[in-house]
């Protein structure tokens, strides 16, 4: 609650101060409309925002579902294979290397100016995060289980799968919510470069019309459902990791 | 359960360096032989040879059981750390093995285990939830769930308040009548109390010191017991 009250705070000095800069200056509207305004527009746009939203939000959430389970599905697989490693290693970093948002026209021409090339662009963003972050939960095992496990006469497979899995488990959380905060960038970069449709074209299209209003309670929005993925992949990988290891 | 002898002998050296040489260790079949030594003799790297664990240390010798059989899947190994799985309860840890290996795991064997280390109402607990003697009392009983003829006890008691370690040494001797045990510990008492066979060990041999006459495990105020222990405990300041 109090963490609550603390953000609250902050964000009134924020509008506080944005007020007083555009009272005291004379920095036109276009460039830098009041809070007031900015509530007002995004109020008066409701529905307008309320659709855009549901696509970057559905951009987003299929983006974190394909992207998890790449990312989950690479991390096994090189964790369970020396040849995967050694083969797909230099894959990983170069395309971890790359600009991602270098191919967000290569995609579009690839996908079309539809969802396909935004997911894309999203799964892109988070799949080395989340590959690296539970890869290197399943290479930091206890070496004190993978004993155990060894005089057990386990398989490697079947070690995988009941000890270094669930063990990297608290390693994968923390990607999940590395990529909860990723992914939001890859879709609206994507709409960016070429879309209909979702909170990014909004911004461009208010821009291009000096609608700064509408672009900031588009940008407003954004920010909101950036936030509101991040608590809820938060809270959800917290709750699930306390039951699953507690006292971790 | 006929659980064979095992024996060990030979020298081993970390990349040149020697740790320990002239080490012959005899493990009485189906009883108790107590290893000690001081701290980073090697008593640790032995177990781990025996259970067929990477050491990192390079071994020359025989490490065979008496009846010529290979010692794998024969050896069960507890650790100086009790080695649960935070994740997974009380009635899980004891059933891993069986999980490990693809198999159907007993349970209602896992239970009355689980009921004879005295855990019959924690047994869909997690590990974090326990004491340190309640986690060490649900590795012996993985220990056990896995049925191996030779166990190796690597300082199992050692962190356990004065009575509840008499009592796991009372319960392990109990529950593991039959097997070939060796344990390694620090406590000449322990030893003195639970051994068939003592056996001290320095970086340049091993030496054998008296076991008690009587049958064990030794009651405390068992004079035998006392005067075992004060041999060996001169002979640990000699060595
Ligand atoms: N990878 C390694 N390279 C070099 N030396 C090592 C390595 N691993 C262990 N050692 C050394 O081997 C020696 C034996 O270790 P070990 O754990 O077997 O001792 P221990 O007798 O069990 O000691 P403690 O009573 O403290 O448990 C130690 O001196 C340790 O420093
Ligand atoms: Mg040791």
């Amino acid at each position: 609650m109090n963490r609550f009250l603390g953000g609250l705070f902050a964000l009134l000095i924020a509008l506080g101060l944005w007020q007083a800069i555009v009272s005291l200056s004379d920095v036109p509207r276009f460039i830098l409309p009041p809070p007031a305004l900015v509530f007002e527009t995004w109020m008066a746009n409701r529905a307008l925002l309320a659709e855009h939203t549901l696509v970057t939000a559905t951009e987003i959430a299929l983006g974190l579902l394909i992207g998890g389970a790449l990312g989950i599905a690479t991390a096994m697989a090189l964790a369970a294979s020396e040849i995967a490693r050694v083969t797909m290693r230099p894959v990983l970093v170069f395309t971890q290397a790359l600009p991602v948002f270098a191919l967000a026209p290569i995609l579009t021409l690839w996908l079309g100016f539809g969802l396909g090339s935004k997911i894309a662009m999203a799964v892109l963003i988070i799949y080395f995060p989340i590959t690296s972050a539970f890869f290197d939960g399943l290479m930091r095992t206890p070496s004190g289980f993978l004993d155990l496990a060894r005089t057990m006469g386990a398989s490697r497979s079947s070690t995988l799968w009941h000890i270094r899995v669930p063990a990297a488990l608290p390693a994968l959380g923390s990607g999940l919510r590395l990529a909860a905060v990723y992914a939001p960038i890859g879709a609206v970069i994507g709409e960016w470069v070429g879309s209909s449709q979702g909170l990014g074209y909004l911004m461009l299209l208010a821009n291009g019309r000096a609608k700064t209003d509408l672009m900031f309670a588009a940008l407003f929005t954004l920010g909101l459902l950036s936030i509101a993925l991040y608590l809820a992949v938060n809270w959800i990988t917290l709750a699930w990791l306390r039951r699953h290891t507690p006292g971790a | 359960m006929s659980a064979p002898g095992v024996r060990f002998a030979g020298s081993a050296d970390h990349a040149g360096a020697p740790l320990f040489s002239g080490i012959a260790l005899d493990l009485v079949a189906g009883g108790w032989t107590c290893l000690l030594g001081v701290s980073g003799v090697g008593k640790t790297t032995i177990l781990r040879m025996i259970a067929g664990l990477e050491t990192g240390a390079t071994f020359t010798g025989t490490i065979e059981a008496a009846d010529r059989g290979a010692l794998e899947g024969r050896v069960a190994y507890m650790a100086q750390s009790d080695l649960l799985l935070p994740w997974a309860t009380v009635r899980e840890n004891v059933t891993i093995g069986a999980r490990l290996r693809g198999e159907r795991a007993d349970m209602a064997r896992a239970d009355r285990l689980v009921a004879e280390v005295g855990l019959a109402d924690h047994a869909g607990r997690k590990p974090h939830a326990l004491s340190g003697g309640q986690r060490q009392r649900v590795a012996l009983a993985r220990t056990l769930m896995e049925d191996r003829e030779i166990i190796l006890l690597d300082e199992p008691f050692s962190a356990l308040d004065a009575r509840t370690r008499a009592e796991m040494q009372e319960l392990a001797y109990d529950l593991l009548k039959g097997r070939t045990v060796l344990l390694v510990t620090h406590d000449p008492g322990e030893a003195a109390r639970l051994a068939d066979r003592i056996v001290v060990m320095t970086e340049a041999r091993t030496v054998e010191a008296e076991p008690p006459n009587t049958p064990a495990p030794r009651a405390f105020g068992d004079p035998e017991l006392l005067q075992a222990q004060a041999r060996l405990m001169t002979m640990l300041r000699s060595e």
